[in-house]
């Protein structure tokens, strides 16, 4: 018996399918070809089913995630910057949306402009712990009561404001659910990743010219951001029957963002480390908008400076302008002699290096009159061991743990906890995404074919 | 009626963690909402608690002798932040050494503290001041 499941990924370029037979747990097939969203989606699935020699009918079932015509994109409004707002924008991003503005306190007419030139695909509401501030939310849903564009609004702030809020927004399609920052030292992204991820299926799906794709395929199950969490989230934890890998990091190098993935508690590891800030979700997601391959190339230069790539690449450091502006003006540039190979290499490496900085916790040093004491904020990753990659730079990378290696803890900058070390599994045949929407119908299958697939790179040396 | 609010943690570098755990279970008890932000808690961490919860009062707490030092200018953030008529409570051993206490009490009430408690105080003493300063009966 065979059990045949057509996995799609409508992509901002790349429309992949991914054939899988969810009864032995193995990977049939692969093919990809131009999204082709402008036109007719179906053109660039049919391009990739040909491709594969295969037709929908082949299969007992397919389902789909997406990122075509920019994504979910997602606004968010909170209190302050580092608590609802923050809070919000984690929740957000967790979900697999590409947050597009992040605002604090008040919005203001000229914020309520801006909103409705973003159009965003979805709006979340935030602001006040329970029972806490409620005058900022509650001004900020008149602000958004009678605003053009009808995009849906998630309700997650001070349950104090939601039934004035709920008069207040009577005229809008809103959704209510708990609050993201019920107390300081409580998170809660569940209920809203879940509602997202509702809405998305419900009304991005039409909106995004995908509405075509809906008479052959059930639905579009998740942004493809979201499936690759997802498929993170199997691969760590397992599912019923088999155990998962644990604690692990992934990295999607792209050519506009670099998403990173943390599947880690990042508890203190010392007695007298104090934790500080907002709580971390286990399971977390940062995005990265000006760290990327091409389009987000100067961002990398802009971080990094030409003296570092220079000495990472190997190249005369008088080189790098004439040649890094060649390559953002070639956007689909891939490197064929040697010194655009190992210029990309090392703009691949501070990429990762950069990005997963960022998405990293640090610890900082006081002397106190009781002795040596720390603070840590965000998560400490030092012992988490295990990092995912893909992304085609990665996947085309010649030397990949030396790209990484940058991105590893290191003495001389002992404030970032960065992961000691890190073995390196690759995501050869593209299939994180895939694997993330099959979950949801068969993790085990899912969760077999990735542990199948996922290539482990050694070191060479 | 929501409950009302309070914020409180141990200010600066201090890590005395065991007297704030107390307050939290004794605050908690008499029926406030409390944020405890535990031990080494900056200006910007009271106040950025304090505007999220809509808190009616901070309470700060120093054992280790420097809080005349960490208090500085927390009256003036407060009103920064738009929240300048919230009360601000200090307790602990707020000072370096042994001084008089009505000339301590004296230094933070100028500084904007409404309420200051010598070392010693019990955790009722505090909560009755504080339900008498917001006027709920107990």
């Amino acid at each position: 018996m065979t059990h045949p499941v057509l996995l799609i990924d409508f992509g901002s370029t790349y429309t992949k399918i991914t054939a899988v037979d969810t009864d032995s747990g193995t990977l049939l097939q692969t093919a990809q070809s131009f999204t082709t969203v402008e036109t007719d989606i179906r053109d660039g699935l049919q391009n990739a089913l040909q491709k594969a020699d295969v037709t929908l009918e082949d299969f007992a079932a397919v389902y789909a995630c997406s990122s075509a015509a920019g994504g979910l994109r997602m606004a968010v409004s909170g209190l302050m910057p580092d608590l609802t707002s923050k809070a919000a924008r984690m929740a957000a991003l967790g979900a697999g949306a590409k947050v597009v503005r992040s605002f604090s306190h008040e919005l203001t007419q000229d914020d309520q402009e801006e909103i409705r030139a973003i159009a965003p695909d979805i709006l979340l509401l935030c602001g006040g712990t329970d029972g806490g501030n409620r005058t900022c939310i509650e001004h900020n849903a008149r602000v958004l009561a009678d605003l053009d564009p009808a995009f849906p609004i998630i309700f997650a702030g001070n349950r104090s404001a939601k039934d004035t809020c709920r008069t207040i927004l009577k005229d809008r399609n809103v959704y209510y659910c708990d609050n993201v920052l019920p107390a300081l030292d409580t998170i809660r992204v569940e209920e809203v990743q879940q509602i997202i991820r509702a809405i998305f299926q419900k009304n991005i799906v039409r909106g995004k010219g995908l509405s075509q794709v809906n008479e052959i395929l059930d639905r579009i199950a998740m942004p493809t951001p979201g499936a690759v969490h997802r498929a993170l989230e199997l691969l760590s934890g397992g599912t019923k029957n088999t155990k998962g890998w644990g604690e692990l990091l992934g990295v999607d190098l792209g050519g506009a963002t670099t998403d990173v993935y943390s599947m880690a508690a990042g508890d203190p590891q010392m007695a007298n480390v104090t934790l500080k800030g907002l709580p971390e979700p286990f399971s977390k997601r940062t995005v990265e908008g000006d760290i990327g391959m091409r389009y987000s190339l100067l961002g990398v230069v802009e971080e990094s400076g030409y003296e570092r790539l220079a000495e990472i690449s190997g190249l005369p450091s008088a080189q790098l302008p004439a040649m890094l502006a060649s390559l953002d003006t070639e956007k689909a540039y891939l490197p064929s002699d040697t010194a655009f190979a190992a210029l990309d290499a090392a703009v691949a490496s501070e990429a990762l290096r950069i990005a997963i900085s960022r998405h990293t916790g640090r610890l900082e040093e006081f002397y106190t009159p009781m002795g040596r004491q720390y603070l840590q904020t965000g998560k400490d990753l030092r012992t988490v061991n295990t990092l995912i990659a893909t992304g085609g730079a990665l996947l085309h990378a010649k030397d990949l743990p030396a790209i990484v290696s940058r991105a590893l803890y290191t003495e001389s900058d002992p404030s970032l906890l960065l992961p000691e070390t890190m073995e390196i599994w690759l995501d050869r045949n593209y299939i994180l995404s895939a694997m993330g929407v099959l979950a949801e119908h068969d993790p085990d299958a899912a969760l077999a074919i990735l542990t199948k697939e996922l290539v482990h790179v050694r070191n060479e040396q | 009626m929501d409950k009302q609010q309070v914020v409180m943690g141990v200010i600066g570098a201090d890590v005395h963690a065991v007297g704030i755990r107390i307050l939290d279970y004794a605050y908690t008890e008499a029926g406030f909402s409390v944020h405890n932000l535990g031990v080494m808690v900056s200006q910007e961490e009271f106040i950025q608690a304090a505007v999220e919860t809509d808190a009616v009062c901070i309470l700060v707490s120093s054992l280790y002798g420097h809080g005349e030092l960490d208090c500085r200018g927390l009256r003036d953030k407060c009103r920064e932040a738009g929240i300048g008529d919230i009360l601000l409570y200090v307790g602990g051993n707020i000072v370096v050494g042994k001084q008089p206490f009505e000339e301590v009490e004296k230094r933070f009430l100028a500084m904007g503290f409404n309420r200051v408690f010598p070392p010693g105080s019990t955790p009722e003493e505090g909560i009755e001041t504080l339900k008498k300063d917001l006027q709920i009966s107990s």
